[in-house]
């Protein structure tokens, strides 16, 4: 197949087929977390594509470069913790000095990001994938695209919610659940579209 | 003997007062992610049971030692070190639960059940108690999984723990075992929870005018 658009299909399935959010479940504390505000579901979404795609590139040098010469892939899931939990550090101070506006836009969201499943998840699914580097790094890309995707459109919804009239129990995060499961139902239409052609 | 019965009410806040799964909502993603069936969500229990105790242990001896600005990373590398031998103890013994369960083993390091109870109780109190709120929060975690895990899979399979329940003829609710089922059956057995909690919370007050009567 074409290579371009061999690449084209990845894209596609990593932002809607394989999105993170539904039919992974990576990510999702900040998913159900940070999405009951339009521009706070952005901030977050941003912060994470951010670190999704620096993450994937320094990881791939690190497991290729360093563990696997030593014969450590073992410690892969060590090992990535502390570069992601290092990225995240760097990055926040990189943005305070030089771009402060941003910086406050994405402040309180950056800590976070170093428990954020789809981070590891997306390192740690890059080598049981066995990516090349540039898969990788459009998988880190890509999938934080469809987590950012998700977590605004769950936004959206929830800001609607508010006038809503909702049962007692069913108030906050059961709701909120819910609904993720009719939107993973809506994103599973995404699955079979391209099953001929893959 | 009042020590003994605080140990078990620190073993049955993780339980039941507060539960991680359905009254702290912590680490949504394994709890939808593995539990298509119960025995799956057994193995993931156990596992982050014991990485819970292990690291409360740890960490709990540690607590005089790590520097305050640098707690967050001492308690991930420490989670980590548990997290890898579960690892490989899975992969030796129990290769089949390993492959369902899957990526899900190694990212039991960012659970946030796991820091959230380093930070909060671990790093404040002594080895015994941190342990036994590790096996609390432990078990309470397990049994939720299992209990989201038997309801998907007793619907979406119509097996329980691999035995045949309603024969032949029973038609699965595929839905149930889709990644959608996960997140509205927990999503309404959250709600369930809150009604019971409410009822439990009610019944309590009323006990206790009752009692000052």
């Amino acid at each position: 197949m074409n290579p371009i658009v061999k690449a084209l299909l990845f894209l596609f399935s990593c932002v809607f087929t394989h999105n993170f959010i539904f039919s992974r479940f990576l990510g999702c504390c900040p998913f159900l977390g940070v999405s009951s505000r339009l521009e706070t579901a952005f901030g977050m979404g941003m912060a994470v594509t951010f670190v999704m795609a620096l993450a994937s590139l320094f990881t791939y040098f690190v497991y290729h470069w360093i563990l696997i010469p030593l014969g450590l892939e073992y410690l892969c899931t060590i090992a990535f913790i502390l570069v992601i939990a290092a990225l995240v550090q760097v990055v926040e101070m990189f943005l305070k000095k030089s771009a402060p506006s941003l910086y406050g836009a994405l402040g309180i969201y950056l800590p976070l990001i170093t428990t954020n499943c789809a981070v590891l998840g997306v390192t740690l699914l890059n080598v049981t994938e066995s990516y090349n580097l540039l898969y990788s790094v459009l998988n880190g890309v890509f999938g934080a695209l469809g987590f950012l995707l998700a977590i605004v459109l769950m936004a959206g919804v929830r800001e609607r919610l508010e006038s809503a009239k909702i049962a007692k129990p069913l108030q906050g995060f059961p709701i909120s659940l819910v609904i993720a499961g009719l939107m993973s139902l809506a994103f599973l239409g995404f699955s079979n579209m391209f099953s001929g052609v893959m | 003997m009042e020590r003994k019965s605080s140990l078990k009410s620190v073993f049955l806040n993780g339980v039941l007062t507060e539960n991680p799964t359905f009254r702290l909502v912590l680490g949504t993603c394994p709890t939808m992610a593995v539990t298509t069936s119960a025995i799956n969500g057994v193995g993931m229990g156990a596992a982050a049971t014991f990485v819970l105790i292990g690291s409360n242990i740890v960490i709990s001896l540690l607590r005089h030692f790590i520097p305050d600005e640098i707690r967050i990373p001492s308690f991930i590398v420490v989670i980590c070190t548990f997290v890898t031998m579960v690892q490989m103890f899975l992969q030796a013994y129990l290769p089949t639960l390993y492959e369902s369960l899957g990526i899900f083993i190694p990212l039991i390091v960012v659970n946030c059940i796991i820091l959230a109870r380093a930070e909060a109780f671990a790093s404040k109190n002594s080895v015994l108690y941190s342990a036994m709120d590790g096996l609390g929060m432990g078990v309470g975690f397990t049994l939720a999984l299992t209990l989201i895990g038997g309801i998907r899979e007793l619907f979406g399979n119509g097996t329980i723990f691999g035995l045949d329940v309603f024969g032949a003829s029973y038609q699965p609710m595929i839905l149930l075992i889709l990644p959608a089922g996960g997140f509205i059956v927990f999503g309404l057995l959250l709600a369930v929870f809150n009604v019971i909690s409410e009822k439990a919370a009610a019944g309590r007050k009323t006990g206790k005018e009752a009692e000052a009567e």
